[in-house]
């Protein structure tokens, strides 16, 4: 029961699913938006779990004193923090609309900068993959190289100073080698997805029933 | 004293000017003089400005009102007869009510599409949000012309003998239908091979074959393994082709006795994840040896996620990391400071700008459909297996059709084909196969 019940329910809703893509009647729309208004219905429960979970391990480490113990402070403070601002300060503190409520406050001046000095540090990684990747150690990756400069030099206007050549080379490799490269993973892709999807459907896959798959 | 008086009704009427001069008596000499002036000026003869009549405009007419085809009933094909006088329109209002409705409900004519003089005049009434098309109900057009002097001129109204419907099945779909028909049967065609015991090869991907040394130089080492199941949802297929990889691993990692690390991104997959690790240490007969923290959510946002997860690289210096499922930017965040930390890395994803950075950074990587043929590999079950041979069937006819096309467009070099559409090969194989047209 607790397996088979899952397991009709995927292979139900899978089927459901298929059908209705080739079916454009009024009817058929209308259980597509349905069935797909659940989602977030289901995420947003499920994110109870989630604060429930990073809770649990971060008190466990206070309780334990875990090594770093602290950074689970660190953690748990600002998670309950900030909705309670939210919740009980939501306008603010200063009145009018100039001056933002402390949840505005903490969101746009402290995690949004966080996330963008996190997302720019990027660059840098990029800059050491690239070192890491570019060095002529064998034929393949001498041949890698040579095509990063190329395309990299098409890109930009001293690649036309350089010489015409340079920019339509570039332009060649990425319409035909990347492009048919791309096209051939993009196949293989879409085919594995397709065979995955079949096997949840016909209950031939079953890890993602995680307890009730055996 | 009279004179006085007579001087101050003079002073006292001046402001009223010709009009009030023109009733004074004749027998005043400064009057008389007003009057003078007066009929001096109705003497010049007015010069009315000439205001030339409008042109005639003539109407323009509905052609014809068809239902959408292929459309759940909610949109019209409407085409009209512009305006014989073209030169004098500026635009056509395409009108719409519904006859018997009251006007809240759209009883009254509504401008549904301005259709500027000189484009084309068929359209589709459908699409504005403001003014839908319900299927089932019967509705009035008319088109207005409106003139470049700003006058609208309306057309006759027109109603169809029909109401917008529903189809029940898409025709422009039939292509895909049957290509499903094939790949289905094909898929079964070899499930059913796999389980009478035909021998199945799967060429050997060495990032597969590297999950058991990764994991085994993780317990040599005493350190733990890191598992991140992608920053997608459930939804993704890639998500769920990595919690079935993640089953297999933590049913190693759990006859290894090696610690596990499962940060997550999505509360839901972090559910299921959970529950597939205890799973799979009960699987293994080590339900004693599952930690409840192994698996934890960390956080929804993408580089709080990404921060979390490396300070737990550095701090932990995990031995071996996965990262299989969705990634988009934090691929290369994660993947360089697992590089760092000196860590042997497998990384699979199907995200085609993301496999460069796994590429360069980790030291196994599966392509797009590895990570879906993963599972099978670890598993060996005959079914899993003979999925994977459908699959690969299915990309055998994908490649026996560009062959096709490659020929046919070196045929059409000869025949004229290339030059002249009509006679060309290859479009007519494309008409055949083409299913870009669709959504």
């Amino acid at each position: 029961m607790k397996r088979n019940v899952p397991l009709m329910i995927a292979m139900l809703g899978g089927l459901i699913m298929m059908i209705q893509y080739f079916i454009p009647h009024q009817a058929s729309q209308d259980v597509f938006d349905y069935y797909t208004e659940w989602a977030p219905l289901v995420g947003s429960f499920a994110l109870i779990l989630g604060v429930g979970s990073i809770t649990r391990v971060h008190v466990h480490k206070i309780r334990a004193k875990a090594p770093n113990w602290p950074f689970s402070l660190a953690v748990l403070i600002p998670l309950y923090l900030i909705p309670l601002f939210a919740f009980f300060l939501p306008a603010s503190i200063g009145g009018g609309t100039e001056n933002p409520s402390l949840f505005d406050f903490m969101y746009s001046r402290v995690q949004i900068p966080i996330q963008a000095t996190m997302f720019s540090m990027l660059a840098f990684y990029i800059a050491s993959a690239a070192f890491r990747a570019f060095r002529a150690k064998s034929a393949l990756a001498t041949v890698l190289l040579v095509t990063a400069v190329i395309v990299m030099l098409a890109q930009v206007p001293i690649g036309d100073l350089l010489g015409r050549w340079l920019p339509d080379t570039g332009l060649w490799i990425l319409r035909f080698p990347n492009l048919a490269a791309k096209r051939a993973i993009e196949l293989g892709v879409g085919f594995g997805m397709l065979a995955t999807c079949l096997k949840i459907i016909f209950g031939v896959e079953r890890g993602w029933l995680g307890g009730a798959g055996e | 004293m009279l004179k006085h008086l007579e001087l101050l009704l003079l002073v006292a009427a001046l402001p009223f000017g010709t009009a009030t001069a023109q009733t004074a008596s004749p027998g005043d000499p400064g009057e008389a003089a007003a009057a003078v002036t007066v009929d001096s000026l109705a003497a010049i003869p007015t010069v009315e400005p000439e205001v030339a009549a409008p042109p005639e405009v003539g109407p323009a007419t509905v052609l014809t009102i068809q239902d959408f085809p292929n459309d759940a009933g909610d949109h019209l094909i409407l085409s009209f007869c512009e305006s014989p006088n073209p030169e004098c329109v500026l635009a056509y209002l395409v009108m719409r009510r519904t006859p018997g409705a009251p006007d809240s409900l759209g009883g009254q004519w509504a401008v549904v599409k301005n259709v500027p003089s000189g484009d084309p005049t068929e359209i589709v009434d459908g699409y504005d949000p403001d003014f839908l098309v319900e299927p089932g109900t019967q509705y009035e057009y008319r088109v207005d012309v409106l003139t470049l002097d700003g006058r609208q001129i309306e057309g006759p109204a027109v109603t169809p003998n029909f109401s917008p419907k529903g189809e029940i099945f898409h025709t422009e779909k039939l292509k895909v239908l049957i290509g499903c028909i094939i790949f289905i049967g094909l898929i079964f065609l070899y499930f059913k091979r796999a389980q009478m015991g035909h021998e199945l090869y799967l060429r050997p991907i060495p990032g597969i074959d590297a999950i058991d040394e990764a994991i085994g130089r993780a317990t040599e080492m005493g350190k733990p393994i890191l598992y991140v199941p992608g920053l997608s949802s459930i939804e993704d297929v890639a998500t769920i082709a990595s919690l079935t990889i993640l089953n297999r691993v933590a049913k190693k990692v759990a006859e290894y006795q090696t610690p596990l690390r499962v940060p997550n991104r999505d509360p839901i997959v972090y559910t299921v994840a959970e529950e597939t690790v205890k799973q799979a240490y009960m699987e293994a007969g080590r339900p004693d040896s599952y930690e409840a923290n192994s698996v934890f959510f960390v956080t929804d946002s993408q580089f709080a996620y990404v921060a979390a997860v490396n300070g737990l690289m550095t701090r932990e210096k995990p031995a071996t990391n996965f990262y299989l499922g969705m990634f988009w930017a934090e691929s290369l965040l994660l993947a360089e400071t697992g590089s760092l930390s000196g860590a042997i890395q497998i990384a699979g994803t199907d995200a085609i700008t993301q496999l460069p950075f796994f590429i360069t950074t980790c030291d196994y990587t599966l392509i797009g459909e590895e990570l879906y043929a993963a599972s099978a590999y670890l598993g060996r079950e005959p079914k899993q297996v003979g999925g994977v041979k459908g699959q690969d069937a299915c990309k055998g006819i994908v490649m026996a059709l560009v062959t096709i096309g490659i020929v046919l467009s070196i045929v059409d070099i000869f025949t004229g084909g290339a030059a002249d559409p009509s006679k060309s090969l290859l479009l007519k194989l494309q008409g055949l196969v083409d299913v870009t047209s669709l959504e």
